[in-house]
């Protein structure tokens, strides 16, 4: 009985939590009837942390986009929920934001497990979900447009960047991951992937922990023994929320230097380094499609858009944040241009849409319902910050359906 | 110092070949260049034995190393500049920090390394063996042989030994190389296993003498990685240990099911951060926050604890089941508001210095300092608890109620005040394992949701009402789970933990140290 409490606690707590913390904001001047914007993130929980920032930062584009007169006229009301990092309330969350308060787009979700979660509903009520963090893909629904990255969008391309000489001729490789959908798909496919390039079964690592684990210190000092084997060894880290902190420290407390055995995280951006002294991580890696130290002109306004909203010039910015600014803006285009919020009609609008990404390139949404998106890393400075050490070229369109799983073969591309 | 700064100059002076003062400053402009570029231009400075690289190197893997527009370089030392080739001091205007990658780490370490060998700081000298032998070359070999035929602190010729051993195992000579294989087989190191088996696929003809050194590093490694796995469960059951102590004061001695024990921990987090940020303002009292974080803790939670006990519990005592679901209600209440106070984002405590790091325990048994320190504090606050219990005043009252309310009232005993005092006491030692958890766990409002369960199995397996049944209940159960991780996985390991505990709990209800006599019928 002791086991269930947790949820049965967490779900009466998030009603309760959700009943104070739902701010919508109240239309002064709108004539028309206002157009409804969902915001779907856990504002607590263990995955807090991270989901925080993206609700102020659909705030903020709602914000920006009313003082520009809304859209079609229309302005922009925001609906904020906190499904509270519990994924079956999460579903619970998108149906009353469809069926009660009947809104147009929703912005929402961080893990994958989240997405499902929530998926059946919004194909249920044909609703339109801007899901805004990479993730593993294997997934297409019409009713999901993704902005963040697949698989070969940065899982594959860190992986190549770390056994390369740049990266460290890594030849052995520790996969960690939270212990949910996301982190076991996109192991299949690293797995996969890591066989394809004659990497053995025996130098490949996988360790999976709950969600908020807190106590690395038994599986830091296998990943020491695991590279102790006389090969190269890095370690990929699909590792979830808050569980990053106690992992890092533990890191830096076992001494693990970047130079001996470089990490790769897939879920660590410059929001989650704010928690964390960062000076014994130097070096460490991340893999996005963003970092806050892009130089670019987009980037440039967007940051200051931020920490003007936010009202703190030191608050940082993030990839899934850009993703959102980009959804978000990639949404109120086909919006204007289909003349009608109608999900049918936004959505046939959305293909084809481009934006000039903070990221410093221009995306465009395919009819896979993903982005195309340039690829960087980028190592963890004394700062918090990222400096890139390596990025694609150009944009890359998105795999969702990755040939490093079998099942894929007879699927269609594109 | 002088003398040997002086004599150390010298020695690199008589090193140094006459063109190698043109070669460094030809070396310098490859540090500005990509990546590719400045590993070349390290590892070039590297071999020059030149002292003037020293700093310039430091600087680039400091980041303090900047470019000015027309592409020299220079140094920043806080606020001032320096020109690497003048050391003029300059202006720092139009400059750009050149950054490196890991790459250009991995060759700056073996490059610093090759150069500090023969620096007067022991504490370099023993940095360098270090990066010497990660960064290992055949040509180290005669730099090392003389480095080592000159050092006399033991500690580093024996880092230096096994340097050479591993840059002797990349020589042609097979002589060398079998001698380098004998000495790392003769260490205990896990790094030497691990250049060892590096070398296998280079030298198929040594392989058996390579396997046999191996095997003999591994012997002497099982030892020690029983006795790291013995900590780690050690460091798992304090954990356990400090979050159950309130616990088995509140619940095993006055048999109150509090669900809300986990919050007072959660309190004890939470107060440890407002001292931190209390102590922010005066820079002398910041490295003692933590250690003043702990009475605060526990007046803090004892406070709550007491109000509670007053204004809730003592009406509800010999309603068990009402007493569970309001202590449930009250303790979503204290999560509720600390998120409405601090918001649901995590707060950061820092760890003090000498909470940092790995300390190398005889035998280089190698432990993280924080666990340490935990465990030797989960330690002092049973010991204090035991004592409180044993040879105070309180605690003799404490003792009597429990035994039998009635006759410790007639002897004079004000056993509500006793029973508020009680609560307070476990409520505090809760609050106490707030400050001790907010240095491994993140200190968010549901802190202590993912203690309570563990709290309520220890109390439970080691037997309601013994103290001496929770420390062995903690620490049995954190060995078993971390004996068992390994083969199983965090996730599993505690699944067949909890397995474990429900049998054992379904045998022996009273658990491992089950109350004897009249307290057992209470």
């Amino acid at each position: 009985m002791n086991h269930r409490m947790p949820i049965t606690r967490r779900a009466a707590l998030a009603s309760f939590g959700a009943a104070i913390a739902a701010p919508s904001i109240r239309p002064s001047f709108a004539q028309a009837a206002p157009i409804r914007v969902g915001v779907l993130h856990s504002l607590s929980g263990t995955m807090a942390i991270s989901e925080t920032a993206l609700r102020d930062t659909v705030l903020m584009m709602v914000e920006a986009q009313n003082a520009k007169g809304g859209i079609l006229g229309r302005r922009l009301e925001a609906v904020v929920v906190d499904p509270a990092s519990n994924w079956p309330l999460f579903a619970e969350k998108a149906r009353e934001l469809l069926a009660v308060s009947r809104v147009d787009v929703t912005f929402g979700c961080w893990t994958s497990v989240s997405r499902k979660s929530v998926l059946p509903v919004f194909e249920e009520l044909n609703g339109l979900l801007f899901y805004p963090v990479q993730y593993e893909g294997e997934e297409e629904s019409r009713n999901i447009f993704y902005t963040g990255a697949a698989p070969n969008q940065q899982a594959i391309p860190a992986v190549e960047y770390l056994m390369s000489a740049d990266g460290g001729s890594a030849r052995r490789i520790a996969l960690l991951g939270t212990d949910y959908v996301y982190p076991r798909t996109t192991n299949r496919i690293l797995r996969a992937f890591l066989i394809s390039k004659g990497i053995p079964e025996s130098d490949i690592m996988e360790e999976y922990t709950p969600f908020g684990h807190s106590d690395w210190q038994g599986i830091v000092s296998r990943v020491k023994r695991f590279a102790g084997e006389g090969k190269k060894t890095a370690i990929v880290s699909t590792i979830n929320g808050d569980a990053n902190v106690p992992f890092y420290r533990e890191l830096g407390n076992q001494g693990i230097k970047a130079e001996d055995i470089p990490s790769v995280a897939f879920s660590v951006g410059e929001e989650e380094l704010a928690g964390i002294d960062t000076r014994p991580l130097v070096g460490h890696l991340a893999a996005w499609n963003y970092f806050m130290s892009v130089d670019s002109p987009a980037n440039t306004a967007f940051k200051t858009m931020w920490q003007a909203y936010i009202r703190n010039p030191r608050r940082v910015t993030n990839d899934p944040m850009e993703a959102t600014l980009v959804g978000f803006q990639m949404w109120a285009q086909a919006v204007a241009q289909a003349g009608t919020t109608n999900v049918d009609a936004v959505r046939t609008a959305m293909y084809g849409q481009k934006v000039d990404a903070p990221s410093g390139y221009t995306l465009e949404m395919h009819r896979n319902h993903h982005l195309s998106k340039p690829v960087m890393i980028g190592e963890v400075q004394a700062d918090g910050q990222f400096n890139i050490v390596w990025r694609t070229p150009g944009p890359i369109v998105a795999e969702n359906w990755s040939p490093f799983i079998p099942e894929n073969a007879n699927r269609r591309r594109g | 110092m002088k003398h040997t700064l002086l004599a150390f100059l010298l020695l690199l002076a008589a090193a140094l070949p006459a063109r190698a003062q043109d070669a460094f400053v030809a070396a310098l402009p490859g540090l500005a260049g990509n990546f590719n570029a400045q590993a070349e231009a390290v590892d070039r400075l590297g071999a020059l034995a030149d002292p003037r690289a020293i700093p310039v190197l430091r600087a680039l893997a400091d980041g303090r190393l900047l470019k000015l527009a027309d592409n020299s370089l220079v140094i920043r030392d806080g606020t001032a500049t320096t020109d690497v080739l003048t050391g003029a001091a300059t202006e720092a205007a139009g400059t750009e920090v050149l950054r490196i990658n890991n790459r250009v780490r991995v060759a700056l370490r073996g490059a610093l390394g090759r150069l500090q060998l023969v620096s007067p700081d022991p504490a370099e000298r023993l940095a360098a063996a270090e990066a010497v032998f990660r960064s290992r070359s055949a040509d180290n070999v005669p730099l090392l042989d003389a480095a080592l035929a000159r050092e006399t602190v033991p500690r580093i010729r024996d880092r230096m030994a096994i340097a050479l051993a591993a840059s002797r195992l990349l020589a042609s000579d097979p002589a060398a190389k079998l001698l380098g294989v004998e000495a790392l087989g003769a260490s205990s190191s896990p790094e030497a296993r691990s250049v060892l088996l590096e070398a296998r696929a280079a030298n198929p003809d040594i392989l058996p003498q390579i396997e046999a050194a191996v095997a003999a590093i591994d012997r002497r490694l099982a030892v020690r990685r029983a006795a790291e796995t013995f900590f780690q469960g050690l460091s798992l059951g304090s954990v356990l240990l400090l979050a159950a102590l309130g616990l088995a004061v509140t619940f095993g001695v006055m048999g109150v099911i509090n669900m809300a024990h986990g919050e007072f921990v959660m309190l004890g987090a939470y107060t440890t951060f407002i001292v931190q940020e209390a102590c922010r303002g005066i820079p002398w009292l910041l490295p003692w926050s933590l250690p003043l974080s702990v009475p605060a803790a526990f007046l803090v939670a004892a406070a709550c604890g007491a109000l509670m006990e007053r204004g809730l519990i003592r009406h509800l005592y010999g309603r068990p089941l009402e007493t569970l679901l309001m202590t449930f209600g009250v303790g979503m209440m204290i999560q509720q508001t600390v998120r409405l106070v601090f918001g649901a984002q995590n707060r950061e405590v820092l760890s003090p210095p000498w909470m940092q790091g790995t300390l190398m325990l005889p035998f280089d048994i190698p432990v993280t300092q924080n666990r340490l320190w935990i465990l030797a504090f989960s330690l002092v606050v049973l010991a204090l608890t035991v004592a409180a219990i044993r040879f105070t005043r309180f605690g003799l009252e404490m003792r009597a109620v429990t035994q039998k309310r009635a006759i410790a009232a007639s002897m004079g005993i004000r056993t509500g005040r006793v029973d508020a005092l009680t609560f307070a006491f476990g409520s505090g030692i809760a609050g106490i394992a707030g400050v001790a958890l907010s240095q491994i766990d993140n200190v968010s409002p549901n802190l202590g949701t993912g203690y309570i369960i563990d709290s309520f199995l220890v109390v439970v397996f080691g037997g309601v009402g013994s103290l001496a049944g929770t420390l062995v209940g903690a620490f049995g159960l954190g060995l078993v789970n971390k004996i068992l991780e390994p083969w199983a996985g965090a996730v599993l390991a505690k699944v067949f933990v909890l397995i474990a505990a429900m049998i054992f709990i379904q045998r022996r209800p009273r658990g491992l140290f089950a109350q004897k006599g009249r307290a057992a019928e209470a």
